[in-house]
């Protein structure tokens, strides 16, 4: 299908007044003609707007994610596991806005020499699963460790007796930008850990979904996932901690003192501190903090993601929805045994219809594998988005204080609008000024810089970018795209529509991805972010463009979820799947249509929504 | 005076150890109500009725004496025959005693379905039916719409004289089969009366997939849906977890009814306010796919349906399995493996990641 839907790359021009973006951006992931060959391979590739990590546009200095699973991703797909048809991502940037597309392998002799090398690779970290993971884990804790013990502290007017007396042989300077090449260098390798298994687990479920497809092609994708999908999930922790705090409130007697909204969290605490009951749950809710309250508000893919431990008052202010519902006489725990036998039901059941014994061979394999892998596919979040994030982000701020100290920024969160790159040069010009005792540069070029920055920045955010560019192929292999993006036929066709629509006012369909099944009529509440959940009402809709763990509370309150970007895999399916909630994600756009207060009908059998206008 | 259980029984009463007493037919809807299933109601009149009806009549040894006088070879002996007793039956009246039982248990009937003089089918139900080599299925009359008491023992009789009919009577000579050894019961069951009905079946005849239920649903009888006249609302259920899957509401034309003057089945248009909407509540669905898996579970193969929504029974039991029999389509295709076998996990990981994902 080679007709041309969508634009090309090419084509895109420059929003008016952002003249000159590019320099905010690495140089290598913009779109060029300068090349024939270059500009031919982009014009035959098909880039889609990677919406479902960026719902907004980059910051110059929170690309660094996208630098780090660019190169994660692809190595592990063409130089470490050589999947036989599968090489990387590759990225691009328009306007602000990431643009990816799956490289595939090509020639056919060159897939079949790397089936063999596939088979011995992937087949030992699946042999050596458990293994792996345990060295996995004891990695990931190890470098969450040495960002949490990184310093990054102001530099003195004259360095500590204890420099001289200890030989120490190096200053203040030094080990500002030391520290500053290791925090990103974590940051990079924490990364590199990241993909270490994602791939060859997506790859394991999506041949399960390709087998129970084929042989039940009525099967509903979320069935398959809950064939596989872990019960204790690690992501589930922090929630359930939440729970266990306004239980122990109540039991203590204390529910009074936590009170509303209306209070801060440091007027409860220090009320708290007043009754020996008070102490006890303030005891309790230390200890939930480390390491539960690392998770992100957000995805914790941008610096904004503030975590709970960044807002004390999200995670209390959760605590008051669940105490609520338990003097409601509702119970706020997860049905466990519930889940537990659903999912035994759905595995015995299917298996059951299956007609001959080489598919109930296949399926015990495929499952069993999936089974296996799935709950690194769940888990490894909470360890690299939520926690290393949420400590890395404030890392960083405490090198945009050094920087704000010295002029070089007006505020400390200016600091997102310098590329990482551009940081260590401007730490150079600062620390050489401190070291000679003069002024440095930076004051003078990066804060109008950074002016001019949040001008484009906030020309591009006004901007709807185009769902994809170039050309659709016949046939996507590369594991990831499929189970994350849902690049299908089906998710194109959507997209190419959404592309037409002139005016979001008039809009009266959208569709996405069935995430969880019912039907649902109600009131929509559109939440940019989980700032805005105070704004929500019993029985409403939440629409938002994704949410994440720290979201949790929330789904007490409401009768369905919207999300713009997301598959079958995204939080809000799982977690609606099992209050056994509708939801319809992915609909790219839901949070630009969908308007608060609007009457929208949510069928998440189908992953329509209807609007009422 | 014996006891009502040897004249009458209800269908809940009746399974296949009552064969002798109350025929194939009725012991197999006794043995779908024991799976749960619900049929309409109704009731068995028992083949001890029929020999103290003959009894009390005093018409057995005529009958048999007619009979005898029947040549193999003569069709026409065999039709004249069959013409004098069928007559002599339908003209003996029946005892006060045997019509006390079946009288009441039609009242009964009526008032279980909350109808007075309920519209009934009334059915023969051979004992001789499941014998093999002999089977006389289809044999004896059924009389549909029949209402009030009159009409029913009236038709009863009618059923007990189709035992008679020159074919039955030709069938039996020729197979050696005694005259006398054949007895008959009657069932007396409730008309559907659908406010919708359909067919289902217990995979999906579009893809075959077995972990589904296939409904469409019409207003009115089954008729419309069965011949195509109609596009019906269909549902597609998860056997597994009793959820719809996908629902697709069509614009419903006609539907087919009973004249109330005529009890003749007709044709309506759809009242133009109900020709768009769900003909069947998604509770309703659900529940019949939940019915149509304890068929496929009791009959051990994916099976074809006929159901019915009933106007008039109140509560759970309003809807109602007309007729069942196994599914053929994709039954009866050739049983090939999904995936084509491998050693591993990773080799079919190896051989997917191959294929790809086709995008079109």
């Amino acid at each position: 299908m080679a007709d041309n839907k969508f634009p090309s790359p090419h084509e895109i021009e420059a929003i008016p007044g952002t003249e000159g973006w590019e320099r905010m951006y690495p140089y290598h992931y913009l779109f060029t003609t300068k090349d024939k060959e270059r500009k031919e391979y982009e014009k035959n590739a098909f880039w889609f707007n990677d919406a479902l990590h960026y719902p907004e546009p980059m910051y110059p200095f929170d690309i660094i994610w996208d630098e780090a699973w660019f190169l994660a991703l692809s190595q592990f797909n063409t130089r470490i596991f050589m999947i036989p048809p599968a090489l990387g991502i590759d990225h691009r940037i328009i306007n602000g806005n990431v643009y990816i597309t799956p490289v595939p392998v090509t020639d056919p002799e060159e897939v079949q020499k790397r089936i063999p090398l596939f088979m011995e690779r992937a087949g030992y970290y699946y042999e050596n699963w458990d293994k792996l993971h345990d060295q996995w884990e004891k990695k990931m804790k190890g470098i969450i460790s040495d960002i949490e013990n990184l310093e990054i502290g102001p530099l003195p007017e004259m360095e500590d007796i204890s420099v001289v007396k200890n030989g120490l042989g190096t200053s203040s300077g030094y080990e500002l930008l030391k520290n500053y090449d290791k925090l990103i260098d974590l940051g990079i390798r924490c990364w590199q850990y990241h993909f270490e298994f994602l791939n060859l687990g997506y790859a394991s479920y999506v041949t399960f979904v390709d087998f129970c497809t084929k042989a039940f092609p009525d099967i509903p994708l979320q069935k398959i996932t809950q064939m596989v999908a872990g019960i204790d999930v690690i992501l589930y922790r922090p929630d359930d901690e939440l729970k266990k705090l306004a239980k122990l409130a109540l039991e203590l007697g204390i529910d009074p003192q936590i009170g509303s909204d209306a209070k801060d969290v440091e007027t409860v605490i220090s009320e708290l501190q007043g009754s020996e009951n008070g102490k006890k749950w303030i005891t309790a809710w230390d200890e939930a903090k480390y390491p539960w309250f690392n998770i992100s508000t957000g995805t914790g893919w941008y610096h904004q993601d503030l975590s709970w431990n960044d807002n004390l008052n999200v995670p209390l202010s959760s605590i008051r929805i669940y105490i609520e519902k338990i003097k409601a006489g509702k119970s706020i725990d997860r049905p466990m045994e519930k889940i537990k036998e659903e999912r035994k039901k759905l595995i015995t059941e299917y298996r059951e219809l299956l007609t001959t014994d080489e598919d109930r061979q296949t399926f015990d394999q495929l499952h069993g594998t999936s089974e296996l892998v799935f709950p690194y596919v769940e888990n490894h979040m909470f360890y690299v988005e939520h926690w290393f994030h949420s400590v890395f982000w404030n890392k960083m701020r405490n090198v945009a204080s050094i920087m704000k100290e010295h002029q070089f920024i007006k505020g400390t969160e200016d600091i997102w609008y310098l590329s990482r790159s551009e940081i260590k040069e401007a730490l150079w010009d600062l620390v050489t000024a401190w070291a000679t005792g003069t002024k440095g540069y930076g004051p003078l070029h990066w804060p109008e810089e950074i002016k001019w920055r949040k001008g484009v920045y906030k020309k591009f955010k006004e901007n709807r970018p185009v769902p994809a560019v170039g050309t659709p192929p016949e046939v996507i292999a590369e594991p990831f795209t499929i189970v994350l993006w849902g690049i299908t036929n089906d998710s194109m066709t959507a997209w190419a529509k959404l592309k037409e629509i002139g005016d979001p006012d008039k809009v009266n369909e959208l569709e996405g991805f069935a995430g969880s099944p019912g039907v649902v009529e109600g009131i929509a509440r559109v939440c940019r972010s989980v700032d805005d959940i105070g704004d929500l009402k019993e029985g409403e809709i939440l629409v938002a463009p994704t949410t994440s763990p720290s979201w949790a509370p929330v789904f007490q309150k409401i009768k369905g979820v919207v999300t713009d970007v997301g598959g079958i895999m995204c939080h809000a399916a799982i977690v609606c799947r099992e209050y056994g909630m509708p939801a319809v994600v992915g609909t790219g756009q839901g949070t630009a249509i969908i308007k608060s207060g609007m009457k929208i009908t949510l069928n998440g059998d189908t992953g329509k929504i209807n609007i009422e206008r | 005076m014996e006891k009502r259980y040897d004249y009458v029984l209800w269908f809940e009463e009746c399974d296949l150890k009552s064969i002798p007493l109350v025929g194939g037919k009725n012991a197999s809807l006794g043995e779908l109500l024991k799976a749960n299933i619900p049929v309409p109601p109704g009731f068995a009149i028992t083949t001890r009725t029929y020999e103290r009806f003959l009894e009390q009549g005093n018409i057995k040894k005529e009958m048999f004496r007619i009979l005898k006088s029947v040549k193999t070879d003569d069709v026409e002996s065999g039709e004249k025959a069959s013409k004098t007793i069928r007559t002599l039956i339908e003209s003996t009246p029946i005892s006060d005693d045997l019509q006390d039982y079946i009288c009441e248990f039609y009242r009964r009937l009526s008032k279980k379905c909350n109808v007075p003089a309920v519209p009934a089918a009334v059915r023969s139900s051979a004992t001789a039916e499941d014998l093999p080599g002999a089977s006389f299925a289809g044999q004896q009359d059924t009389f549909l719409w029949i209402r009030g008491v009159d009409g029913i023992l009236n038709h009863v009789k009618k059923c007990w004289s189709s035992l008679f009919t020159a074919r039955a009577i030709y069938y039996r000579a020729k197979m050696g089969f005694p005259h006398d050894q054949v007895e008959i019961s009657v069932g007396v069951q409730k008309m559907a009366n659908a406010w919708t009905a359909g067919v289902m079946f217990t995979l999906n005849p579009a893809t075959g997939d077995r972990s589904t239920i296939a409904i469409d649903a019409n207003f009115g009888f089954g008729e419309s849906v069965v011949s195509g006249e109609c596009t019906p609302d269909n549902f597609i259920i998860n056997k597994i977890t009793d959820e719809i899957i996908k629902k697709s509401i069509s614009h419903k034309t006609i539907l087919y009814t009973r004249d109330p003057e005529s009890h003749c089945v007709i044709k309506q248009s759809v009242p133009s306010e109900r020709t768009d909407i769900q003909c069947v509540v998604d509770k309703d669905a659900i529940a019949l796919a939940q019915i149509g898996k304890r068929i496929e579970k009791h009959y051990g193969k994916p099976m074809d349906i006929e159901w019915a929504i009933d106007k008039d029974t109140p509560g759970k039991a309003k809807i109602m399995i007309l007729q069942s029999r196994p599914e053929t389509v994709w039954s009866d295709k050739k049983i090939e493996p999904v995936m084509k076998a491998r050693s591993s996990a990773l080799e079919h990981i190896c051989a997917g990641l191959v294929t790809g994902k086709k995008v079109n």
